[in-house]
């Protein structure tokens, strides 16, 4: 009659899924401000990937003979599948998100071993492996603030790939402004010169829009930290890190380097720092690895948006810091209760 | 004064579910009909009987005698007639029985003839400790080390501190809190005389601060004594500062080393409970046979504290205060953190019993456990500092080297770890697994190396005996030659064959000087080889003495 466990006694505290809600709700502010600014594609986006998501995840269950259940309940498809989708430009066809979950869940999650096992990040490698195959599909970015794309438009996009009625592919879509100031820097222009070129694109610190959408998502990362979904090590690091070398490189040269507020509020800086980077199967463990892989992050970001040959560098500045993960973990232990200091 | 305080990494802050069962008085228990003494009631070997079946014991009187140092005696709780030596039920996580003394109780409760030790202030500590041995007093915090071995610092050692352990971080136990509330003089009595055995500079008496009434009671009682080298110290709550290395860290500052002992420091700890007990001993002659201990839970129809004598059932305490049996599916022995689930009701209340839990039931934390998602909450919240999520992984691969490496022999189980897991891994379950699993692969490994031993040395005994036949039978044979070809005088036949049995001699002598130097003379792998088991068995018999914190 006694059934005998193992301590401690306890109700759980915690779940797997509380944590993935929470990440969910956290990205609330973020959408939200996402969506004003650059209208329904992103709702489109989302909803597709999610389907998708859960589409793949429960076909890769199925196949691994794992309970579907708990694993879809979990909520990490979902979490994943939002995370991909926020990274995605605003006007996407409907097979580039599917062959991005596809990829991201079936390969980069299951064919790992499922949650839990991954060492890369599935959302950054479904988006990486896009960015690399379809390089012109992947900058179909509307500017921020033009609202007359309707829903029903971007649905038609989005399945159809029809624009609205006398709209041209170049007349709706528009560089990013990271992107816009890396084409403008190599064309000798300076950092004077470019917000005044393109007046639209610009805000207060730095992408018009992406500054409120970065805003909203640290605002959500803060949360996370305040919940203790997360903690505050790699966020910090992260933008620290992106924070030092945009600083380093943009005191000597105002000219000819973004400040360090343009890097921090643009792109996906805090979306990477806060939700991506944190992703806990893909990220260092120790307190200390988690400063390093932060910091990390942040440099590659910002060499990858100098140097590089991409506008945006965070899902590549996680994927390589995600290689580095075992070897951070394995060289930064701390030192266990009652050893003797090395 | 306030006294500084220093912190331990991680811990948890827990709901302490203490008012439930903190009643005005600690209450007594119906005799039972029976009382049921297992000989292993501490860390150690396990007494012996030194009474049969039919015998007449009176209260307090040795039924069972220490049987090595790390040992204690048992007592009759109450007297009887000694029914049954054999094995019953006993709490323990392994749920199997144990060899006890059965007593059916004769209902007189009539006590041998005690007496109070006088001016034990002028006693040489071993003979102070030797008193408290008789009295088989240990650990009354949980782990039931005996408590003699603890006050006895040994020759090179000074103890700077000694600290008395009322942390009582676990939830729901209060039988310390109660104690101290009760009897708060009996404490500040056993302590003076702890710290006279161990010739202690300074003692420290630690309450968590959630006992404000313990606390104000313990002070009242010093201010009787006013001794100046006593400080009562309230010290945060949180979950485990009750546990031995967290308590020395958060009131010294200082670590007990990894595989040391408190000692090493110069501090050492004791419960509360086992100072009362140690007072009783010494005012009153009474060796240990009863406790307080905490019956409390959701399905408990009256909790409360009890003074129970050891060897009572715990279906009698249930009993006592009310259960409703259909609304728990676990009793536990110890507090939910930390304790241990019981196969059988009929198991007695031992020395180690400080709290009976019987908690509702259908308590979610029976989900299936889902992948690690290495969140890291285990590491932030581990007062060991360790990766508990690396343990499991290396656990659950049975990688038994790379968990050592880990460091899993620093754990205490605390359980934190498994608390705060989203993914409702039973991680302590995981750390005993390999920890028994090195265990019994250490044993293993002393068996294989004397077996090993044994078989080389039979190999080399066969091969020497076949050498010692062909060399007599050459020696014969030789002997038979010169005797027969050349029929030489008789005194040569005879020194031949004093000579051969010379060389005989000799050579059994060499074979002896030989079989000395295989043991001596060996290579430095073999070396090295036997130098690490040396260790590592020495290392686990630290870790086995370290186990027996306070708490």
């Amino acid at each position: 009659m006694h059934a005998v466990h193992s301590s401690p006694h306890t109700p759980p505290q915690n779940s797997v899924s509380r944590m993935m809600l929470a990440v969910l709700f956290a990205l609330i502010p973020g959408i939200l401000v996402y969506i004003f600014f650059f209208g329904w594609g992103v709702v489109v986006n989302i909803t597709l990937a999610v389907v998708a998501a859960i589409v793949c995840e429960a076909l890769m269950l199925g196949m691994r003979h794992r309970p579907i259940k708990p694993y879809l309940l979990d909520g990490s498809a979902v979490v994943t599948a939002m995370l991909f989708a926020l990274a995605l430009p605003t006007l996407t066809p409907w097979w580039l998100i599917v062959a991005g979950i596809a990829f991201a869940i079936v390969i980069a999650k299951h064919l790992y071993g499922g949650l839990g096992y991954n060492p890369f990040n599935p959302a950054m490698v479904g988006y990486a492996t896009l960015l690399i195959a379809f390089p012109k599909e992947m900058t179909a970015w509307l500017p921020a603030g033009i609202h007359e794309v309707t829903f029903i438009d971007n649905l038609r996009y989005t399945f159809l790939n029809a624009l609205p009625e006398g709209m041209t592919y170049d007349s709706l879509t528009m560089a990013t402004p990271l992107d816009t100031v890396k084409t403008e820097l190599a064309q000798d222009r300076t950092m004077g010169e470019i917000p005044v070129r393109y007046s639209g694109l610009f805000g207060g610190v730095a992408g018009r829009g992406w500054e409120w959408v970065n805003l909203m998502f640290m605002l959500g990362g803060l949360i996370l930290i305040y919940m203790k979904v997360i903690n505050w090590r790699i966020p910090l690091a992260v933008v620290l890190g992106l924070f030092v070398i945009a600083t380093m490189f943009a005191i000597p040269d105002p000219d000819l380097r973004p400040s360090p507020w343009f890097h921090m509020f643009g792109g996906a800086a805090m979306l990477g720092a806060f939700f991506i980077a944190t992703d806990p199967v893909t990220a260092a463990a120790t307190p200390r690895g988690q400063l390093i892989y932060g910091f990390g992050i942040g440099i590659i970001i910002y060499i990858i948006r100098t140097w590089g040959g991409y506008p945006d560098g965070v899902a590549f500045a996680v994927l390589i810091m995600n290689m580095a993960v075992p070897t951070l973990d394995y060289y930064t232990r701390p030192r266990v209760f009652g050893q003797e200091k090395k | 004064m306030k006294h500084k305080l220093w912190h331990f990494h991680g811990g948890l802050h827990l709901d302490g579910h203490k008012h439930m069962s903190m009643t005005e008085h600690v209450l007594p228990v119906a005799l039972p009909a029976q009382i049921t003494l297992p000989l292993q009631q501490h860390i150690g070997a396990p007494a012996e009987p030194v009474v049969a079946v039919g015998d007449h014991v009176l209260k307090g009187q040795v039924i069972a005698k220490a049987s090595d140092y790390v040992s204690a005696p048992v007592h009759a709780s109450t007297s009887g007639e000694v029914i049954a030596i054999e094995e019953r039920p006993v709490p323990h996580p392994s749920g199997l029985p144990s060899e006890c003394i059965v007593i059916e109780t004769d209902g007189k409760d009539q006590w041998k003839e005690i007496k109070p030790v006088a001016n034990y202030q002028d006693m040489d500590p071993s003979a102070l400790r030797n008193v408290i041995r008789d009295a088989g007093i240990v650990g009354l915090g949980g782990a039931g080390f005996p408590t003699f071995i603890k006050l006895n610092p040994g020759p090179d050692n000074i103890v700077e501190t000694l600290i008395l352990n009322g942390a009582e971080c676990e939830p729901y136990i209060t039988c310390d809190a109660m104690l101290m509330q009760e009897h708060p003089r009996r404490i500040i009595d056993g302590l003076l005389v702890m710290k006279h055995a161990l010739r202690a500079k300074h003692c420290i008496v630690a309450i968590e601060d959630n006992k404000k009434v313990a606390h104000t009671m313990l002070v009242n009682a010093l201010h009787e004594h006013e001794s100046e080298f006593i400080d009562i110290v309230q010290i945060p709550t949180l979950y485990p500062t009750g546990g031995e290395k967290q308590l020395v860290r958060v009131l010294t500052g200082k670590e007990i080393p990894s595989n040391g002992l408190p000692i090493d420091i110069g501090v050492v700890c004791h419960n509360v409970a086992t100072a009362a007990a140690v007072c009783e001993t010494i005012e009153a002659g009474k060796p240990l046979i009863s406790r307080n201990l905490t019956m409390t839970g959701e399905a408990i129809e009256t909790p409360c504290n009890l003074e129970v004598l050891f060897g009572t059932s715990f279906a009698h305490l249930l009993d006592t205060c009310g259960w409703h049996a259909e609304q728990t599916d676990e009793v536990l022995m110890g507090g939910p953190m930390m304790g241990f689930g019981i196969s059988s009701l009929d198991a007695p209340v031992i020395k180690t019993t400080n709290c009976i839990l019987a908690r509702p039931k259908n308590q979610p934390h029976r989900q299936p456990a889902m992948p690690c998602i290495r969140c890291g909450q285990c590491a932030d919240v581990c007062p060991a500092r360790l990766l508990p999520q690396q343990l499991y992984w290396y656990s659950h691969a049975k990688d038994f080297d790379k968990v050592q490496d880990y460091n899993l022999f620093d754990c205490i189980e605390c359980g934190c770890c498994a608390y705060v897991c989203p993914s409702h891994i039973p991680l302590v379950q995981y750390y005993r697994f390999a920890k028994t699993e090195i265990w019994a692969m250490e044993r293993d490994k002393i068996k294989a190396d004397h077996a090993r031993e044994r078989h080389e040395f039979h190999q080399y005994r066969m091969e020497r005996k076949q050498q010692e036949d062909e060399e007599r039978k050459r020696m014969k044979k030789e002997l038979l030659k010169k005797t027969q070809g050349k029929e030489e005088t008789g005194t040569d036949a005879k020194q031949a064959a004093i000579d051969a049995a010379m060389a005989r001699v000799k050579a059994k002598r060499d074979d002896q000087e030989q079989q000395k130097k295989n043991v001596d003379n060996l290579s430095e792998k073999q070396q090295q080889a036997l130098s690490e088991v040396e260790k590592r068995r020495q290392r686990l018999r630290e870790a086995e003495s370290n186990n027996e914190d306070s708490n």
